[in-house]
Parts: C-alpha cells; sequence; structure tokens
C-alpha cells in the first residue's frame, strides 16, 4: 500500500555489494549473473501473481544487493518448487534454486515469516525425519496448523477422517531400523545454520 | 634443393631481433625489455631492440636501417600472430634487399601475452620462444615465390539479393559472372517481402528490376535449380563441378506463357506451394512467383503423374506451343573455370516447432513471421488481405519477438534483424487489418539510419509495446474474454505483473539461422564457419568479406544475421574484392612446396597415395617419386609419409624445426 | 533385471493406492521389484528448504544403501522411484555428486562417517520410463484384456516427473503416460496443462492459493471433456481428488472429476480386480463405463 512520505529511493551505502556472491556460492552456479530481465519466469511461474515481488525481480535485487527486501520477501516461501522457470529462462538461470538458498539464508538470520505456514511445515519435517527416518503426512499437517492456525485444522479433519476411514492415514509412524546411522550420518554434515539453529 | 634467391646468403649469420610491445598488449604481460636484453646474448644476434608498435611505418623502417646499417642477413620479429603481419616483415624486409624468406616470426602475443596472466612466466616463455626463432632463422634459405595467372570469371554461389548485386557488380565492370542457384528462381529470401523496412518500399519494386538485369546481361550466366558439387584448385584457378537438376522444361525453348500450367490434368492445385510457405497450392508444373527469374516453368518429379507414375495424358506438353516439355531431360554436370568465388548463401528461418510452448503446429492461427511476410504481400496467397487459416479476420494480434535468438537452447545470438521487421509486421497488420496489435520485445533493437525513427513512429500508431518474453502461448481461458482465443502470457516488467492477453493471431519472429547444408559448403570451398554455422571471416573488422582461403569471399547473411542495406554493401564490398584480384591478373604462391631428395628416395611409392591432391607421380626411369610444384599445396602428409626421409617441404626443413625445437628446449 | 523399488514416504500413507497398484501391475507385466531395505525419507522438497546438506545427506543415503543391495548381483543398479518429489530429490542429489567436487566430498565424508559409502552406480528411474522405454508399449498392448475403448483421460504429469532433469520426456509437453495408456485402448486429451503445478505442499501450507492451482487444471480437463484424470504423483493426486469438496465451497463451481493413479487405469485394463488396485481409497469413486469395455 502506498505511504504517504515514505521514501522510495535507494542509496548506494544501503546496499549489500557482496550479498549476490553470497547467494552465487549457496547455490554452487553463477548463473544468476546471465539475467537479462526478459521476464519468463515469471509468466510461466503459476503463482507469481501472488508474491510481492516477481521471480524476476527478486532476482534483479538480489544481483544489485538488496539484502534487506530479499531476505524479508514472501516470494521464495511461494515458490511452488515447480521448476517452471529454471527450465523456461533463456539464459539457464537456476532461479528454483536461488529461492531455496533465500529461504535458507533468511531461516538462518531468523528473518524468515513468523508463523507463516511453508517454514513451520519445513522445520516439523525436519524434526520428523531426525526422529524417525520417515515421514508422517497426517502428523504434518496436524502440527503445521497447531503451529499456524489452529482453525484450519478444524477444517481440515473432514479430510482427515475421509483419508483415515479410507485408509490412507497411518497414525503410527514408520520408524527405520538404523536410526542411529541416519543420526550419525545427519550429524556429520557441516549443515547450514537452518539445521543448526533448531535441532 | 631449393634456389639461391636474391638475398645475400653467404657468411654467417648475422640476426636482428625485434621485439614488440604492441602498445600494452605485449608489454603489460611481457618484460619487453628483458627479452631484448636476452635475445644480445643469443650467438649470432647482432642488434636487438624494442620498439612500441613494430608493424608501424617508424617499425618496419627501424629494421630496414639496420639491415644497411649492420649487414643483416637474417631478421626476426617477436610480436603477433604471423596470420596479422608476417606479410608486413617479409616486405619490410625484402625492401632492405634481403631476400623475404630470411625472416622468421615469433608469436609472443596470442601464444603468450594475450593468454598468461603472470608476467614472469610470459616473460620466459617469450624469451624461450625468441630463443627458438634466432636459431631457426639462421638455417632459412633464400625462396621466391611463383606467379600464376589468374582466370577472370567469377563463380557466385547463391542468388538472393547478395548474390544478385554481386553478380551486377561484377558483371558491370566487365568481368564475366556465374550465377548458381539452388532454387528455380533467384531473389532469395527478400522476393517474398511485400515492404520492407524502415522506408517500407516495396520490395518487388526494387528487387524484381535487379533480377531481370541478371537475366539480361550479357557477362552473366544464371543457372538456377543448380548446386556445386565440387571445388578443384585454388585463388585465381578453381575448377568447379556443377550439377544441374533437371526441371524437365526446356530452358531455351520456354517463354514463361504458363499454359502448361492451366493445362496440367490436375484440375486442382494440390501441392503445398514452398515459395507461399505452404499457405496456398501449386500443381506438379508450376512458376514459383510470377516475377520468377529465370521465368521457366518447372515440374515437380514427386507430383507430376508422367514423372512419377509413368503415365499421364501430358496435357502440358500438348499445351505448350514452343515444345519445351522434355520429360527424358537429364542431370547435367558440367565443370567450370574461375578465378575468384563469392559465396552469398544466406540463411534460414528458425523452425518455431522447437518451442512447443508457442504453439506453433497445435494452434491454427499461430504464424511464422516469413509465413505473415506472404499474407500480408499483394501477390501473396491472399491477395495481400489478412484472413486467418481458420477464414476469420483478426481483431487481436500479438508479435513475439526473439523466437530462437537471444536463447541458450535454441540460438545465444541476437538475429539482429527481427526486432525491425517485427515492427514492420506490426504496421503492417495495422494497416492491413486494423486489429490491435501487441509487441512481445526484451531489448527494442533499432540501431540502423533511421530505425529508430521507425520505432517512435509504431509507438505514435498506438502499438502496444509490452517488454516482456512470452512465456507460453496457450487455449486454457480463466475469464469470458478469453473463451475461443488464444491466450498470450507474459510478465509485463516495467509494470512489474504477471499479464495474460487473448489474441486471434500470433505472429512468431523467427530467428535467422545458418542454412543446414552450411557444414558440408563450407567443406567443399575450403572455409570455416562458427559453431552455429555462420561462414568466418578473415578478420572480424579488418577483413570482414575475406576468408581463410584466398579467391574466396563472403557476402550477405551466409556469414551472420544482416538487413538489407548490410547486406548489399557487403556484396558490394566482396565484389571489388574479386575483382580487384582478378584485375591484378596473378597470384603468389608461398613456397613451401614438398620437393623429393632423390638421392635419398627409395622409390617405394608410400607417397603417392597419401597426397591429397594427387602431385605426386614415379619417375619410372629414376624410379624415385616426383612432385609437381604447381598442384603441390604445402600441406606436408608426404613429409610425414616418407619412411626415408627422403619428402622435404621448403620453410619446413626437417634441420629448420629441431633447430628451433633446441633452441626452445635449450632456454627451458 | 530386479529393480529396486523406493516408494517414499506418501506411498505408505495418502498414496497407498499408487503402491499397491504399482506392484500389482508390475508383477502382471512380470516387472521384478524388490523394495530397498530400511529406505529413508528422500529429502523431498520441504527439507530442502531447511538444510540442503542434510537434504542431500538423507537422498545420498537411499541411493547407497540402493548400491549396497544391488550390486552383489554384478548388474547396474536401476532404482525405481514412483513419487515425483523423490524422483526429483534423487535425481538432484546424483547430479549434485557428479557436478559439485566439494559438495561430494563433503557428503562422501558424512556418508562413511555413518558407515556408508557411494560410488555414484544407480540410475534412478520413473516407472513411466521403465514402461514406455523398457517395457515397449507392444507388450503393454499384449497385456491388455480389457481395453479402455472410448474412456478419455486427462494425463497430469505434474511438475517434478520432467523438470529439470529428467530426460525421458518433454519438459513442457510429455507423452509417456499417454503413450501407456492409449496402448491400453484410452483417447488421451492434448491439453495445455500436462506439467502445470497442482500446488504441491501448499495446498496445505497456503489452501488458498494450493487450492486454486488445483482447481484450474481440474475445471479445464473437465472442460475438455476428460471422464478422468490419471496421475504419476501422490501429492498431485492427493491435492486434485481430496479437495474438490472444499474447491466447491471457496470458489462456487463443482469440479467433481475422478482423480486416479496412471497404474489403476492400467490395472483396470489388464483386468486386475478394483481391491489389487486400492480402488475404495478414492475419494471420489471411479470405474470405467460400461461403454468403454
Ligand atoms: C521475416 C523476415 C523479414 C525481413 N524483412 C526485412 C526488411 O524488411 N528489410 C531488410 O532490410 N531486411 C529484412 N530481412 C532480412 C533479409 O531477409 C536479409 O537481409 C536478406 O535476405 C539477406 O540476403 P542474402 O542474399 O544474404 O540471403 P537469402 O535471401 O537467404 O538468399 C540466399 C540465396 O542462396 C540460395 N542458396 C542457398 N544455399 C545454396 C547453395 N548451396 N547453392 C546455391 N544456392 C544456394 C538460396 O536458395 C537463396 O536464393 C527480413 C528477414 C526475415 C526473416
Ligand atoms: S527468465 Fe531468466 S533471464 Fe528472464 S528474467 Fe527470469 S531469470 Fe532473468
Ligand atoms: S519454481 Fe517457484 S518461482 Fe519458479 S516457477 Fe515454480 S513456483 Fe514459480
Ligand atoms: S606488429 Fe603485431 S604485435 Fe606489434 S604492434 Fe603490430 S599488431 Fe601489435
Ligand atoms: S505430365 Fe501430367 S501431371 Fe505432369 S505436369 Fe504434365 S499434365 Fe501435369
Ligand atoms: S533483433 Fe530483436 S527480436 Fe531479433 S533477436 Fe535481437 S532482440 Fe530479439
Ligand atoms: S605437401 Fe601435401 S600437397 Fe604437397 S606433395 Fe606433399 S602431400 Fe601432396
Amino acid at each position: 500500500m502506498y505511504e504517504w512520505g515514505r521514501r522510495r529511493i535507494k542509496y548506494e551505502s544501503e546496499l549489500d555489494p557482496a550479498f549476490c556472491q553470497t547467494l552465487i556460492e549457496k547455490t554452487g552456479n553463477d548463473s544468476i549473473r546471465n539475467c537479462i530481465q526478459c521476464g519468463t519466469c515469471s509468466s510461466t511461474c503459476p503463482v507469481s501473481l501472488y508474491m510481492d515481488f516477481t521471480p524476476r525481480r527478486l532476482v534483479a535485487m538480489a544481483r544489485e544487493g538488496f539484502h534487506d527486501e530479499v531476505l524479508h520477501s514472501f516470494t521464495p516461501w511461494i515458490c511452488a518448487s515447480c521448476y517452471s522457470c529454471t527450465v523456461e529462462c533463456p539464459k539457464e538461470v537456476k532461479i528454483t534454486e536461488t529461492m531455496y538458498a533465500i529461504k535458507q539464508m533468511a531461516m538462518d538470520k531468523g528473518v524468515h515469516p513468523a508463523r507463516f505456514p511453508v517454514p513451520v511445515l519445513a522445520r516439523e519435517f525436519y524434526h520428523q525425519v531426525k526422529a524417525n527416518g520417515r515421514t508422517n503426512e497426517g502428523r504434518l499437517i496436524t502440527q503445521l496448523f497447531l503451529k499456524t492456525n489452529p482453525f484450519k485444522l478444524i477444517k481440515q479433519s473432514k479430510i482427515g477422517m475421509k483419508l483415515f476411514f479410507s485408509g490412507r492415514l497411518d497414525v503410527i509412524p514408520q520408524k527405520i531400523k538404523n536410526i542411529t546411522q541416519l543420526r550419525t550420518l545427519l550429524k556429520a554434515v557441516n549443515g547450514n545454520g537452518g539445521g543448526r539453529a533448531h535441532s | 634443393m631449393s634456389n639461391n634467391g636474391n638475398g645475400r646468403t653467404n657468411g654467417s649469420p648475422r640476426i636482428g631481433v625485434y621485439i614488440c610491445h604492441c602498445g600494452i598488449n605485449i608489454a603489460a604481460k611481457v618484460d619487453v625489455e628483458r627479452v631484448t636484453r636476452f635475445a644480445e646474448t643469443l650467438p649470432g644476434v647482432v642488434v636487438s631492440k624494442e620498439y612500441k608498435f613494430m608493424c608501424s611505418d617508424p617499425g618496419q623502417e627501424l629494421i630496414q636501417k639496420d639491415i644497411r646499417e649492420h649487414d643483416l642477413n637474417r631478421i626476426v620479429v617477436a610480436s603477433c600472430s604471423p596470420l596479422m603481419h608476417e606479410e608486413t616483415f617479409r616486405k619490410a624486409t625484402a625492401n632492405a634487399g634481403l631476400n623475404p624468406f630470411y625472416f622468421q616470426m615469433a608469436n609472443i602475443r596470442e601464444h603468450v601475452s594475450w593468454v598468461t596472466k603472470d608476467k614472469d612466466l610470459g616473460t620466459e616463455k617469450a624469451k624461450a620462444l625468441v630463443a627458438g626463432a634466432v636459431r631457426r632463422v639462421s638455417l632459412h634459405q633464400a625462396l621466391e615465390k611463383k606467379r600464376v595467372d589468374v582466370h577472370p570469371d567469377v563463380l557466385i554461389v547463391g542468388g538472393g539479393i547478395a548474390g544478385i548485386h554481386a553478380a551486377l557488380t561484377i558483371a558491370n565492370s566487365g568481368r564475366k559472372v556465374l550465377l548458381v542457384e539452388r532454387e528455380p528462381t533467384i531473389g532469395g529470401h527478400m522476393a517474398m517481402f511485400d515492404k520492407t523496412f524502415p522506408t517500407l518500399d516495396c520490395a518487388a519494386c526494387i528487387l524484381t528490376p535487379k533480377m531481370s538485369q541478371v537475366k539480361d546481361h550479357p557477362n552473366i550466366t544464371l543457372w538456377s535449380y543448380s548446386e556445386v558439387t565440387k571445388v578443384d584448385g585454388f585463388a585465381g584457378n578453381f575448377t568447379i563441378q556443377v550439377t544441374r537438376k533437371p526441371r524437365y522444361v526446356n530452358e531455351d525453348e520456354c517463354v514463361g506463357c504458363m499454359l502448361c500450367i492451366d493445362s496440367c490434368v490436375y484440375k486442382q492445385a494440390r501441392v503445398d506451394d514452398e515459395f507461399n510457405q505452404g499457405l496456398s497450392k501449386r500443381k506438379p508444373i508450376y512458376i514459383p512467383f510470377p516475377q520468377a527469374t529465370p521465368p521457366v516453368v518447372v515440374i515437380d518429379p514427386e507430383t507430376c503423374m508422367q514423372l512419377s507414375k509413368g503415365k499421364c495424358k501430358q496435357l502440358c506438353a500438348e499445351a505448350c506451343e514452343k515444345h519445351a516439355i522434355d520429360f527424358n531431360q537429364k542431370e547435367e554436370v558440367i565443370e567450370v573455370q574461375a578465378g575468384a568465388i563469392i559465396l552469398a548463401t544466406g540463411f534460414k528461418t528458425f523452425n518455431p516447432m522447437r518451442i512447443p510452448e508457442y504453439g506453433y503446429g497445435r494452434y491454427l492461427n499461430v504464424y511464422t513471421s516469413l509465413e505473415v511476410e506472404r499474407l500480408v504481400n499483394a501477390s501473396g496467397p491472399t491477395g495481400g488481405e489478412v484472413v486467418l487459416r481458420d477464414g476469420s479476420k483478426p481483431k487481436s494480434i500479438a508479435i513475439i519477438h526473439c523466437v530462437g535468438s537471444r536463447d541458450h537452447k535454441t540460438n545465444k545470438y541476437c538475429s539482429r534483424v527481427c526486432c525491425m521487421y517485427s515492427l514492420k509486421l506490426a504496421h503492417l497488420m495495422k494497416e492491413r487489418s486494423n486489429a490491435e496489435v501487441y509487441n512481445f520485445y526484451i531489448d527494442m533493437r533499432t540501431p540502423g539510419k533511421g530505425y529508430e525513427e521507425f520505432y517512435d513512429k509504431l509507438l505514435e500508431e498506438g502499438t502496444h509495446f509490452i517488454r516482456g518474453r512470452v512465456a507460453e502461448v496457450t487455449d486454457w481461458a480463466l475469464t469470458d474474454a478469453e473463451e475461443g482465443k488464444m491466450i498470450v502470457r507474459v510478465e509485463d516488467t516495467l509494470v512489474g505483473m504477471p499479464r495474460r492477453i487473448p489474441v486471434d493471431m500470433v505472429i512468431l519472429s523467427v530467428g535467422l539461422e545458418a542454412q543446414p547444408d552450411a557444414d558440408d559448403v563450407r567443406r567443399l570451398f575450403g572455409v570455416s564457419c562458427s559453431k552455429q554455422g555462420w561462414f568466418t571471416e578473415r578478420h572480424p573488422k579488418l577483413a570482414p568479406v575475406s576468408t581463410a582461403t584466398d579467391g574466396v569471399f563472403l557476402a550477405g547473411a551466409c556469414q551472420g544475421p544482416k538487413d538489407i542495406p548490410d547486406t548489399v554493401a557487403q556484396a558490394g564490398a566482396a565484389a571489388a574484392e574479386a575483382l580487384a584480384m582478378i584485375d591484378k591478373g596473378f597470384v603468389e604462391l608461398e613456397p613451401n612446396t614438398a620437393f623429393i631428395d632423390e638421392e635419398v628416395c627409395s622409390g617405394c611409392k608410400s607417397c603417392i597415395p597419401m597426397c591429397p591432391y594427387t602431385a605426386i607421380k614415379r619417375d619410372d626411369e629414376k624410379k624415385v617419386a616426383v612432385i609437381n610444384e604447381a598442384l603441390c599445396k604445402g600441406c606436408g602428409t608426404c613429409v610425414a609419409t616418407c619412411p626415408s626421409g627422403a619428402a622435404q617441404q621448403n620453410l619446413f626443413l626437417d634441420e629448420q624445426i629441431y633447430e628451433e625445437i633446441e633452441g626452445v628446449l635449450n632456454y627451458v | 533385471m530386479t529393480y529396486l523399488y523406493y516408494p517414499g514416504c506418501s506411498l505408505k500413507g495418502t498414496g497407498k493406492a499408487y503402491d499397491e497398484s504399482l506392484l500389482a501391475v508390475m508383477k502382471k507385466l512380470g516387472v521384478e521389484q524388490q523394495e530397498i531395505d530400511d529406505w529413508n525419507c528422500c529429502g523431498a522438497t520441504a527439507y530442502m528448504a531447511v538444510d540442503q546438506d542434510r537434504a542431500y545427506a538423507l537422498a545420498s543415503r537411499n541411493l547407497a544403501l540402493a548400491e549396497a543391495q544391488g550390486r552383489p548381483n554384478g548388474k547396474p543398479v536401476e532404482v525405481l522411484t514412483p513419487c515425483n518429489a523423490c524422483y526429483l530429490v534423487l535425481l538432484k542429489a546424483q547430479k549434485r555428486l557428479e557436478e559439485d567436487a566439494l559438495g561430494k566430498r563433503k557428503l562422501a565424508g558424512a556418508l562413511e562417517s555413518a558407515g556408508l559409502n557411494y560410488e555414484g552406480k544407480v540410475s534412478v528411474r520413473h516407472p513411466l520410463d521403465i514402461f514406455v522405454n523398457e517395457l515397449g508399449l507392444d507388450a503393454l498392448k499384449e497385456k491388455t484384456v480389457n481395453p479402455l475403448n472410448g474412456l478419455k483421460v486427462a494425463c497430469y504429469y505434474g511438475c517434478q516427473i520432467v523438470r529439470p532433469y529428467s530426460t525421458f520426456d518433454d519438459q513442457y509437453d510429455p507423452v509417456a503416460m499417454d503413450q501407456v495408456l492409449e496402448a491400453m485402448g484410452a483417447e488421451t486429451l492434448k491439453w495445455p496443462l500436462k506439467t502445470r503445478c497442482c500446488g504441491g505442499s501448499m495446498t496445505g501450507t497456503i489452501p488458498e492459493v494450493g487450492m486454486r492451482l488445483s482447481f484450474i487444471i481440474l475445471k479445464e480437463a473437465k472442460k475438455r471433456g476428460a471422464d478422468v484424470i490419471a496421475t504419476a504423483c501422490p501429492l498431485c493426486q492427493f491435492n486434485l481428488e481430496c479437495y474438490q469438496n472444499e474447491m466447491r465451497e471457496e470458489f462456487g463451481e463443482a469440479v467433481d472429476i475422478p482423480v486416479v493413479y496412471f497404474s489403476q487405469l492400467m490395472g483396470k485394463a489388464m483386468g486386475l480386480s478394483d481391491r489389487e488396485l486400492g480402488m475404495q481409497r478414492l475419494f471420489v469413486p471411479f470405474a470405467v463405463p460400461a461403454a468403454s469395455k
């Protein structure tokens, strides 16, 4: 929304010139530098209409070091990882990977949107895997709504019941046999902050 | 062995070494001073100097002055690639009275300074190369270039606007031209257009007069429906084999009255018309378009009853008053001579089926730009009226730029003409159909005289310009207005929002690609081409119409995408280069031919079948191999083949090469 | 060739019918399989967002297990992965191991400390790839006893089966599933939404957005006269099928249309029973119409 009196200008001193390089290192390739701002990504994206910045704009801002705007943007959290942008981009920019990298950086810095379901789901997922080696969809969804919007849980419960009665909901979580091995493996990986901050 | 030339060869070598800075091209990565001081210490070196630009006049004079003052008899210049300036320095050497082949060049630019980051390493490598060159030059011998007369005719391959313009330029100077065109008519792509940007002059009005000049010019022989199938020889003396496909119509008799076409047993035209991009039909006997040159009909053997089934009433032949139709015509292979060759084979357009997202071939009303050129053409399939394939008239039209260009999955390069022709088509479509026209572009590229002004004009006309590359042309409707339409999904990047725009017609501004047979053609003529198939010029700035093969020149879009003004300018340049070569009357050949040391040759004949130019024969009396110097191209194959070391090559004698290697290795 | 079967978490839960029908169909076709022992979660999309390196580690453990269990017979190891998301993640991990030397070293070290080792000898395949390119359409035709004549199917591939790594089909307009079902007598729809995203996990996280994506797909398939939508991914199937009531409430328009797994349709054509194919688990019941027999 437009706010009277809020300045809309960027001073060079407010930008983070190293931001793009950080992203490049995280994604392991520098394709983001090839972007020609053609907008193919934004137009092929099935959810760009819900984003605060279209993927193209996010790429432009990331490249120029608009650190705060990028990390606070909802765009990466709305990204459904459908890879349309990645395969359609004429310059082979790895946009989906960039979205992942931004999400990780936002979680590392703790600036991801609070109570927003996507990061909550991601973290819940992480905990389940660490505990059991596998995930359980029923519990995933329950936890998700408990932590974000308990009212939705009631709405979703109808579907939950139906799933249960058609035998599509495992109530008892599956657990792998060699969970010690899995935990050793996860511990051995020098993961990034997302893991560290919440384990 | 080779003769002794006119230089001073006697006495021990007195070598002059010159190290070039090339501004900072070399000096930034090579310590020129150190290399110069180093060269002084090498045996035989009398003077060693450095200079900023050796190829400049003062640079060359430096060498000449030293030759005279210090009585030098060998010269080494360490600078750029021999391809660049070997000739320059050989001439400078010769001008001071020395045989030009007492010169050797060391490449410390392309081989050193341009490919290193470390100045110390660069300097060391430069020293090693200079040491090698100094040792090699001591063994150089005086050689003489051979002169060969030039055949005065020119062969031009491809009869688009490039080939036409080059042919007329040369013919008007009084020289003879053979123009070989693969299709039944000349004219190329330009013949398909209605108007041309940016002036919107009528393509036919400016092209067809030139086409008939070609036909009538006494100095031009036009062979259409023909292809070059073999090329032998060298600059000044090419022997060319041309294969003429049978058109089943006697070209000398046919007057283009087209009575035969009317009377063909096919009452309806049923075959896709290639010239109209399949937008209309033709009969088995046809003429591509009314102004076709030569104005001679052609029979397509695949669909003609007589030629495909062997049975027909042959009403065409009956109708022809000149008795021009000849079902027994056979393919003809003819050999011709020419001194110079101009390649003008043009381009083809990108096939948009390779981008299924754009719906070509799936949605009836998605067109390529070339199809639309025919559609708006007054002599096209609809007489210039904009009627779609489904019979309707469009109320809204999308023109999508950069289809098959600037895209890593298809072609990385920009096709250079499509922004401008998209503007032209936008104008024509609006004029003819009064539809809303949307141009979807990534960047608007209008560099050229009057081009930006043309863009201004389109803006004034109220054409929509949306900056965004279209992701998809589709037909899933989300609103009532979209029902039954094609929907263009795009981000309006200047607004920063995705948009869906329903349209009745989509025009794909397809890019320009090299001809699919470019690789075969380049082999035939011994020129090189880029990875994308564009023929490579000798130098992108300074020799844009020459090729690495002497006597073969380039004109038009076969060298890279370009518009008509640039094509014509280049065709003129190619014609001038060819004429310059022919009018000189002779060419000089590098004296790098092979020879046989008769003492050593055992007559084993190993070399004879290896020579790609059949230059070697056996002298049965002397029982040794003999090389015909006129045929030898200096490829060196025989030298490498000969088991006894009898085959040797001037400029590349074994001792010279070993000496150079030792010079380099001794230093390292 | 015995394929090593990697079902993934969803096929043991909401996608149970995919598991059941696929195994039944493969048995009938004589495709041998053996489930990877003690497999773990693939490291899916959500995990990637939190910790990329650990997500790769999860995927690599599965690959390492497969290699160890499949190699003894000396043959190349082929892992059969029916879930789109698992398929993508396993391919992605492999790609990373191939292309990123540093990432590879990091992962190799972690695997070693857990007593595992991966040499890169596994190839990850989707069942559609196997049916079309290994078994061949003729073999499918041969096993067809109740051809799906007259049944109009909208094949829906979802995104991650062909994007971005897979090479067995076109990324915009894939045809493998169409070919399989056509071979068994069905008629398939030419439509532009085959690979448009169904919303993925968004139907759970931001239902307003996710549901609309699914709604668009359902509506378009219906509009074009499809009798049924065939899917190749448990999440797609779940999104497209289970929210149909909610969609009616949200968008005020009924989009009721059965959504099944392509393997269930194959099973029907091959004469397998509804139980064997898990048909009873569908929210929107589906039976091959009598007319189509
Ligand atoms: C849709 C479209 C619209 C355009 N509009 C304009 C415009 O308005 N204004 C403008 O300035 N430019 C325009 N251009 C660009 C213009 O077409 C080119 O600049 C021009 O055609 C180049 O001429 P050319 O003779 O080099 O090649 P071409 O026109 O392609 O001619 C090549 C000729 O060589 C023949 N040939 C090919 N291979 C062989 C062979 N092996 N042996 C014998 N013959 C061979 C071909 O049959 C053809 O006749 C447009 C291009 C397109 C695609
Ligand atoms: S599609 Fe690629 S080049 Fe175009 S704006 Fe998006 S990232 Fe940039
Ligand atoms: S991967 Fe994300 S950003 Fe890219 S098209 Fe899909 S949803 Fe949009
Ligand atoms: S001789 Fe070669 S290296 Fe020296 S200035 Fe001329 S171009 Fe440059
Ligand atoms: S021979 Fe018959 S089919 Fe062929 S061009 Fe003549 S009339 Fe037509
Ligand atoms: S000229 Fe214009 S339309 Fe053609 S490739 Fe270049 S930018 Fe694209
Ligand atoms: S150098 Fe080449 S062309 Fe000359 S004779 Fe030997 S093989 Fe033949």
